[in-house]
């Protein structure tokens, strides 16, 4: 039950400690923080089993852990190794361009990044049990979270207007969208995701956090934007308070003293699209 | 009705709640709980979600002794899942430096079923009648006090319990819709506020 919740990437278990401490809901044991993946380049690849179990064996709230785009067997052993969650991440290099993985061939739930409607609705199709918004990872740069994030709840905005105006259109949605007409008509029924949907990318601080809550989101991801800050531990409980109290100015302008430094960013703008990880996954 | 909105599932017992006709408010910071004419629900609701994180902004926020009071005073209060950690006197295998509300005779032990690969959804029988019902990394009471009436057992653990005013389960009824123990929540609300 993350719901309300923050996800904190950590690469050893003494992070993972400070994670908990903090009011984490839930770690992400991986090597290398998306920031380092960007700056040190070459593929990036599921973490040692090592790291992982040690990792586990440092806390009590659940651990997620990372396998490439397509890469099943990567899936396999992190089954095997019990973790709580997997994330099929396009923070880690692709391991098939074409296909996804077929996460109902497991009984540990899936977590999987979108940047919008029809790709959320492919992976849920595909048996993810959760939804991030993908962001830019490893940027400290929000903007692509909030654009992802906004893009989800207006696309079902808009199906659940169709709705009610008329629901014949929403075969054409489904086709317009790429996705399955039933999940389609589910969304335009509720005017939800039939999964939980959280968002990651560039949060580095409490009121982007906070911001991301009040655009809708169920929960946060937060990747470099705890453990590259100046004090680690500060930062994550400050970001964990204003993700809990995120309606409240009071309460985030609190959270948001005297953090130290936070990461240093670098603005999507400037990424050259090949370096863009957002535009990974399909 | 208050639904303690710190974290956790919160939406799925609003809607229920609200399903069965009461008005939901969500509850964080004290004065939430207590209004200058006392305390401004009839009931509470504490939801799943990870027991140490709620447990920890409890205390950040000072809401823990409000609620603790107002629980030992007669509020009705259903706790599921982390909500029944936060009930309880004890917690076997705490993380670091968590704690609880302590106001349930009963010690509990965390995730006692395995991790979230092994989260179920299943029929169980209760003393309150026949539930349909999730586990998700659920709890289990280990040992209950003499005051304890023990509502529901899953196997041999003891998966549901009760004293004076407050309840506990280990699971999750608000995910399947199963609204049993919610209609009890709101029974003794009525019958508490029709005493008051």
């Amino acid at each position: 039950m993350l719901k309300g919740g923050v996800i904190m990437d950590v690469v050893t278990p003494d992070q993972a400690r400070i994670a908990e401490d903090a009011g984490a809901v839930a770690v992400m044991a991986l090597e290398r923080v998306p920031a380092d993946i960007r700056a040190q380049g070459g593929v990036a690849r599921m973490s040692d089993p090592d790291l992982i179990t040690g990792i586990k064996q440092a806390v009590s709230i659940p651990v997620m852990a990372k396998a490439r785009i397509g890469h099943f067997v990567e899936a396999q052993v992190l089954e095997h190794l019990a973790v709580d969650y997997i994330d099929e991440s396009e923070v880690l290099s692709p391991a098939d361009y074409v296909h996804h993985i077929d996460k109902h061939a497991f009984t540990v739930p899936f977590v999987c990044g979108a940047t919008n409607l029809g790709e959320a609705l492919r992976r849920i199709a595909e048996g993810a049990a959760m939804i991030r918004s993908k962001g830019e990872a490893g940027t400290g740069d929000v903007s692509e979270a909030t654009r992802h994030i906004r893009t989800i709840r207006h696309e079902i905005a808009v199906l659940r207007a169709t709705y009610e105006s008329g629901p014949e259109e929403l075969y054409a949605a489904a086709k317009d969208l790429q996705a399955p007409y039933e999940l389609v008509r589910e969304v335009a029924e509720t005017g939800s995701l039939p999964v939980v949907l959280f968002t990651a990318g560039g949060v580095a601080t409490p009121a982007d956090a906070a911001l991301m809550m009040q655009l809708g989101s169920d929960g946060v991801f937060v990747g470099s934007g705890i453990f590259k800050s100046g004090n680690p531990a500060k930062r994550a409980a400050a970001i964990v308070k204003a993700t809990a109290l995120y309606t409240d100015p009071g309460a985030i302008a609190d959270a948001s003293r005297g953090l130290g430094e936070a990461m240093v960013g670098i603005n999507v703008a400037d990424l050259a699209a090949p370096h863009r990880l957002a535009e990974r996954g399909w | 009705m208050g639904v303690l909105a710190l974290q956790g599932g919160v939406r799925e017992h609003q809607f229920l709640l609200e399903g069965l006709g009461a008005r939901v408010v969500p509850l964080r910071t004290p004065p939430d709980l207590l209004g200058p004419d006392g305390l401004r629900v009839d009931a509470l609701v504490l939801p799943g979600g990870e027991s140490s994180t709620i447990d920890r902004l409890l205390r950040l926020f000072g809401t823990d002794e409000p609620l603790r009071d107002a629980i030992r005073g007669g509020l009705p209060t259903l706790g599921t899942c982390a909500g029944l950690v936060l009930l309880a006197r004890t917690v076997l295998d705490p993380a670091p430096g968590q704690g609880s509300l302590g106001v349930m005779d009963v010690a509990v032990r965390r995730n006692a079923f395995g991790p979230q690969l092994d989260s179920a959804e299943m029929d169980l029988t209760t003393a309150l009648g026949p539930a349909r019902v999730a586990f998700i990394r659920a709890p289990r009471v280990e040992t209950a006090g003499p005051g304890v009436e023990v509502l529901a057992r899953r196997g041999d653990a003891i998966v549901g319990v009760r004293q004076a005013t407050a309840t506990g389960i280990a699971f999750h009824p608000e995910l399947t819709g199963e609204t049993l123990f919610h209609r009890r929540l709101l029974a003794d609300a009525t019958g508490a506020s029709q005493a008051a």
